[in-house]
């Protein structure tokens, strides 16, 4: 009895670390070309759109809540960047970035103060989101050429990418965040009884306004990166999807969705599991769809080892 | 009274996590009689309840029943959003031939059936739109139609208007009358005297006393149920300072006509500095709602709440700035957070001052976690161990060490040795005197008499929702709170 319960603890802290591990043997056994310099870079680099949002969404998760919006929250930022790309890229980028925190707040408010439940009040979001952004951008796909904003997507920094670095310096942050300020804290204790939180005099919707902004930040970052990436504004495909994936990560991690947990290593796992499960099947010549099915099997295998304990 | 019974339970005995929730306890009810069942919180109501009803299977003993029981709970279990008539005839539902439900004939049997038990609303219009009181008599009457043997009842009146309590204390005859057996649970002692046949009473999980009620005088019930605590866990006499002292010191916490309608109504309570006074009353009596108004946590109709003399806004942020704290009565949902450590949930409340701008500082944690696992002796193989591991008593300690470093000037403890083994229960008595002593001011909330009359200075007895009276002195005796709560006027009490 104990020996199982210690195993499934064990599996639900370690499963995706194993998991990642296992992947990469059988990689660099069976995958030509996988040990490059150049692979690592291609697959790190199509991480991190989907890491930054799931360092949001992880926060959030970890308040016993949901964030459907970050997608339409990525096409928001996407659609601000050429409007204000004329004034410079900082000032386009922190126009896109303002988006994302007046997203996070509305869902703040709605969760918070109104009460709504999360997967409703950000429900809505997702789909006015990226209507708003396709008003925005008046449905058109726009090409970008400035070149300092280009270079945040195409660059290399100490021959590291510039959105990989970015990625990492904000894993390490919301680490950070997460266990080492009172903010941090106050959020795993309304996500692990929100009752009792408030009881203790616990700011809980200040708590919560705050997560939800901060996930629609990160959106917003991960918006403006894969637009430069891109090359162009796109708000019609930026995004699509992604609340799915970030989710997915964040689950897999071995982040409750019961909330009182985050699990900021396991989400950045996550993140490299899923991306590994699709590059290895890619590179073995399985269609996308095939690498569907198998996401959501790990995803229903995630989730039972994750199910409550009786 | 017949003798047949419907029910009967020998020797039943069921532990829930290491504690007994029913501790053999013997049980009969027979055909048409009405029984009550009473106790207090935590007795084993609810699971023997739920053991009649087969929802929990008995560890021990024999249970036999001979007919068909239908349970009617505190909150109605009914859907609200579908309408009253297809609640009632949810699952029985009449058919036309083709199989298809006959809305036709079931609206009308349903409004045939209801006006029967006063209720004149649409039987088409959802169930959620009826006031509780009407939701109850629903759920009564399908519970008769369903053609039950036994009804239970938990509380039935608890959210009803007097008006409506009358008209279900009629439809409980009126069942009584048509042979059906009635287990009603409920505190209020008018109910109980004016339609009860038979009585048990439940005490720490064990059947105390079962017999007719009408020969069993209200005093000697309420006895009965408050009960003598397991064990002597001490003698300690009141606190340390004398009486005389309190009475020159200025309260430091006055709560003025607190009312919030229908669980308290104009309730006063002031408690000095190093005086411990106690909330006496039975479950419902509104104990836990005047702690909770005070802190801010009850929506009040009227009411204000002093902190040495200062008005205090009326939410929980407020209360704790001025200095008020509360340990909640049900340690797993309102005060512990399972997943976090024991050294989290301590710092927890504490946690904005043990940081500078808003970065938590694990040094100044681990130290103050560190003091009060100490003081406070708390069993922990660590202060990382997640606190869902520890037992009840040591939970409970965590939760007064995480108001202990806000340094709160006042404390309000409900239930504080609830479902603690007895020796962590003289250890967080102690520690409440030990508090006191050192010029806490501390509300004591209490099922159990004898750990108010032991630990309070001064007794503020509560009676639905009311001050019933208050007790200090000679005065702070067994039978005097007795008589307060059952409303009873004993010959010295004026004379005093």
């Amino acid at each position: 009895m104990t020996l199982t319960v210690t195993r499934t603890q064990w599996l639900q802290d370690n499963g995706v670390h194993v998991a990642v591990a296992a992947l990469l043997l059988f990689n660099a056994l069976f995958t030509a070309n996988f040990l490059t310099v150049g692979n690592f870079r291609t697959q790190l680099i199509q991480s991190a759109p989907v890491l930054i949002v799931a360092l949001g969404m992880a926060l959030v998760i970890g308040t016993e809540g949901v964030d459907l919006s970050v997608g339409a929250v990525m096409a928001l930022a996407a659609a601000v960047i050429p409007l204000y790309l004329g004034a410079g890229p900082v000032v386009a980028i922190l126009m896109a970035l303002t988006a994302g925190l007046a997203a996070g707040a509305l869902n703040g408010f709605l969760v918070a103060k109104v009460g709504i439940q999360p997967i409703v009040a950000t429900l809505a979001l997702l789909v006015g989101g990226r209507g708003l952004a396709l008003v925005i951008a008046d449905g058109q796909l726009v090409q970008l050429h400035d070149p300092a904003f280009l270079a945040l997507g195409t660059d290399d920094l100490l021959g590291i990418p510039i959105s990989v670095l970015i990625a990492g310096a904000l894993a390490l942050l919301v680490a950070a965040v997460t266990n080492r300020t009172t903010f941090g804290r106050q959020l795993v204790a309304v996500g692990g009884n929100r009752r009792a939180a408030a009881l203790a005099g616990l700011p809980v919707d200040r708590v919560l306004v705050g997560v939800y902004v901060i996930c629609g930040v990160l959106a917003a970052i991960s918006g403006v990166l894969a637009t430069s990436r891109l090359g162009a504004s796109d708000p019609a495909d930026m995004g699509l999807l992604m609340e799915l994936s970030a989710i997915t990560a964040v689950v897999v991690g071995g982040t409750p969705l019961t909330g009182g947990r985050v699990r900021v290593l396991g989400t950045v796992m996550g993140v490299v599991l899923m991306q590994l499960v699709r590059a290895t099947l890619i590179k073995h010549n399985l269609p996308d769809s095939i690498a569907q099915m198998i996401q959501a099997a790990i995803i229903v295998a995630a989730v039972y080892v994750a199910r409550e304990r009786r | 009274m017949p003798t047949d019974p419907v029910i009967e339970v020998a020797g039943v005995t069921k532990t829930f996590a290491g504690v007994r929730a029913l501790d053999d306890v013997d049980f009969t009810l027979h055909r048409g009689e009405i029984h009550a069942l009473v106790g207090e919180n935590g007795a084993g109501k609810s699971t023997l309840i739920k053991v009649l009803t087969g929802i929990h299977a008995a560890d021990r003993g024999r249970i036999s029943r001979n007919g068909r029981i239908s349970t009617i709970y505190q909150e109605v279990n009914l859907v609200p959003l579908m309408s009253v008539a297809a609640n009632l005839f949810l699952g029985r539902e009449p058919r036309t031939r083709f199989g298809l439900v006959d809305r036709a004939r079931r609206d009308a049997a349903a409004a045939e059936l209801l006006s029967g038990y006063g209720i004149t609303a649409d039987v088409r219009s959802p169930l959620g739109t009826l006031a509780v009181g009407e939701q109850q008599m629903v759920a009564l009457a399908r519970a008769v139609e369903a053609d039950a043997d036994v009804v239970i009842m938990d509380e039935p009146t608890s959210s009803l208007e007097p008006r409506e309590v009358e008209t279900l204390l009629d439809v409980v005859r009126k069942l009584h009358e048509a042979g059906i057996a009635i287990i009603y649970v409920s505190h209020r002692m008018d109910e109980l005297y004016r339609i009860c046949d038979a009585v048990t009473v439940l005490r720490d999980g064990r059947n105390v006393h079962s017999g007719p009620l009408k020969d069993l005088p209200r005093i000697e019930l309420v006895s009965l149920m408050l009960g003598r605590s397991v064990t002597e866990i001490r003698r300690h006499g009141t606190t340390a300072f004398g009486e005389d002292h309190h009475a020159d010191t200025r309260p430091v916490l006055e709560a003025l006509d607190l009312t919030s309608k229908p669980r308290i109504n104009g309730v006063n309570v002031s408690v000095r500095p190093g005086e411990v006074v106690g909330l006496a009353g039975l479950l419902g009596s509104g104990r836990t709602e005047t702690a909770k108004a005070i802190i801010g946590a009850l929506p009040l109709d009227h009411g204000t709440v002093l902190v040495a003399g200062k008005p205090v806004p009326h939410n929980v942020k407020a209360a704790t700035r001025a200095g008020i704290s509360m340990l909640a009565e049900d340690r797993k949902t309102e005060g512990i957070i399972p997943n976090l450590s024991v050294r989290e949930n301590i710092v927890l409340a504490a946690l904005p001052r043990l940081g500078r701008f808003g970065i938590t500082s694990r040094a100044r944690q681990d130290r103050i976690v560190d003091a009060f696992v100490k003081r406070l002796r708390i069993k922990v193989s660590s202060p990382e161990q997640k606190v869902a591991e520890l037992s009840g008593g040591n939970q409970q300690k965590v939760l007064l060490a995480r108001w202990l470093c806000t340094e709160p000037r006042i404390l309000l403890l409900d239930e504080p040795t609830r479902g603690i083994d007895v020796g962590a229960k003289a250890e967080v008595q102690a520690l409440i005197d030990e508090l006191a002593r050192e010029g806490l001011a501390v509300l004591l909330i209490s099922s159990e008499l004898d750990e108010l009359l032991d630990g309070a200075d001064r007794l503020v007895v509560l009676r639905d929702g009311e001050v019933a009276g208050e007790l200090e002195g000679d005065r702070l005796t067994r039978e005097h709170v007795l008589a307060a709560i059952a409303a009873e006027v004993m010959d010295d009490a004026d004379s005093h």
